[in-house]
């Protein structure tokens, strides 16, 4: 589904944190990211998301280079990036609003389905269900509490019915029982609907629930990708299991290698 | 953004208000200091008369000020907001200029833009547009990144993202700029409107009536261009309560 060419990239200054890099992800796989700050996991979820251009080197996507966002893409971030002055409804709807402001162009919304307020409206109130949020749906963001609004986040994503989802420190800063809950949702999500998903993160743990396979990456500049298979994934609350506890220990020696 | 205007306390200030210049009306006894008995009776005759006239001039000035104002500070400010570099480049400029008070500058616009009423509708959207700039170039310069990167994601290009983010992030401080500037520009409007024209609360008030010593009748315009200002401070107010809502929830 995902194929990373030859990609060089750096900021604009500074030395680069990806040259001739390769990777490849399968439709259907599921994926983690992992690696120290620093090490361009967030701007390698950003080249994909087409929100950055690679220097050099190509993105296909369904092997098509990917030029700008891309509509069945959809973008979880940390800090969630909902709109302060529109409720979890209003937010929620935010991708389908905009979807009818421009029409089903192909370029800002998908060309092969058109959408009508109906159908928009009945996704919205699915995924807010699906995801608890709709008794809440006419609170403001500030109101809500961190995991409620990661999950107002995550149905924002959802209603536009993504083929793959990226996801940037999602679970950070969430308490144990909420980030479990929010593992989850994802895993299920996979599981139903065979959703490709990418999910960046520094933390072991969740790298090892969350991806069958894990990507490292190194702090500086990545040419090589140091690939983990990880048959420990989907483990939630679980954190004693052996086979658990010896693959977080085998991510962490490989990361100690890379830093 | 809490304290409300409610009916009520309005009535009450305005008694008071009334109730204070018959006093002064009583204690001064002269023609200059009419009692409101008087004039508020002339106001509500001639406010259908002549005075109306006047006072549609100022209030269609007013409005066309506010509204090239707007339209040309909003982008202005947001394109700054979102262009460190471009911003970098003219804050020094706006920072200078900001502060001078533009009413001196009304012989100079006379002068370029003629004595139509082009040119007072100018000087006051000068004066508004520079306080709209400075609040809509900071509040888009303190949109998160990732708020911009995860609404693009979800398909937003630049229209778009004005529609949804930066123009419902800048209305607050648009509405809260307009409501302290909005004295300021019928202050310069009354002074721009005393000269060069034949219509306008400015003109009523001094040419009209106070240079005739018709006292009752310049009460009445200054009586219209309170109301006047009263009035648009008190609209902005409201329109700021209904798009702050979302902030009364915090």
């Amino acid at each position: 589904m995902i194929e990373i060419k030859n990609l060089t990239f750096a900021y604009s200054g500074r030395s680069p944190i990806f040259e001739g890099f390769n990777w490849r992800v399968g439709r259907g796989e599921t994926w983690s990211v992992i690696g120290p700050s620093g090490c361009g996991k967030t701007t390698l979820l950003y080249l994909l998301a087409g929100l950055r251009r690679p220097l050099s080197g190509n993105i296909l996507i369904d092997d098509v280079a990917l030029r700008g966002p891309r509509p069945r893409s959809g973008l979880v971030l940390q800090d969630h990036g909902l709109l302060p002055w529109a409720t979890v409804r209003e937010n929620a709807r935010l991708g389908l609003t905009i979807w009818e402001f421009y029409g089903s162009d192909g370029k800002h919304a998908p060309s092969d389905i058109q959408l009508n307020k109906a159908q928009a409206d009945q996704r919205v109130d699915h995924w807010l269900e699906k995801l608890g949020m709709n008794h809440l749906q006419d609170q403001y963001p500030a109101r809500l509490s961190r995991g409620q609004r990661q999950r107002t986040a995550i149905a924002r994503t959802l209603v536009m019915e993504p083929d793959l989802l990226l996801l940037d420190e999602p679970f950070s800063a969430l308490d144990a029982p909420t980030r479990e809950d929010l593992e989850n949702v994802i895993i299920n999500l996979h599981r139903e609907s065979n959703l490709t998903y990418i999910i960046v993160t520094h933390d072991i743990e969740v790298a090892v629930v969350m991806g069958p396979k894990i990507l490292a990456l190194s702090e500086g500049f990545n040419q090589n990708p140091h690939i983990l298979e990880n048959e420990c994934a989907g483990i939630i609350g679980n954190h004693n299991h052996t086979g658990f506890h010896h693959k977080c220990e085998e991510l962490r020696k490989l990361l100690g290698k890379l830093t | 953004m809490k304290r409300v205007l409610k009916p009520s306390s309005a009535l009450i200030g305005f008694l008071m208000f009334l109730l204070i210049w018959q006093v002064l009306a009583w204690i001064i006894r002269q023609p200059i200091m009419p009692s409101p008995v008087e004039v508020l009776p002339l106001f509500l005759t001639s406010i259908f008369g002549d005075l109306g006239i006047h006072f549609l001039a100022s209030t269609g000035r007013v409005l066309a000020a506010i509204g090239v104002a707007v339209v040309t500070a909003v982008p202005i400010g947001l394109g700054l907001g979102q262009l460190p570099k471009l911003d970098r480049i003219f804050a020094p400029l706006i920072a200078i200029v900001y502060p001078i008070p533009k009413i001196v500058l009304l012989p100079v616009i006379y002068v370029l833009i003629g004595i139509t009423d082009v040119s007072k509708i100018f000087l006051i959207a000068l004066i508004i547009f520079f306080q709209i700039l400075v609040v809509v170039r900071d509040e888009a310069a303190n949109l998160h990144p990732e708020l911009i990167l995860s609404v693009r994601s979800l398909g937003a290009g630049r229209r778009a993202l004005f529609r949804y983010v930066y123009f419902p992030a800048s209305l607050p401080a648009v509405l809260t700029a307009l409501r302290v500037s909005v004295g300021t520009a019928i202050a310069v409007l009354f002074i721009a409107e005393q000269s060069l024209t034949t219509y306008g609360l400015g003109y009523y008030i001094v040419v009209e009536t106070y240079q005739v010593l018709r006292y009752p009748e310049m009460y009445t315009g200054i009586f219209a261009m309170s109301l006047l200002g009263l009035a648009l401070y008190l609209v902005i107010y409201h329109l700021e309560l209904k798009v702050y809502r979302y902030q009364d929830q915090k």
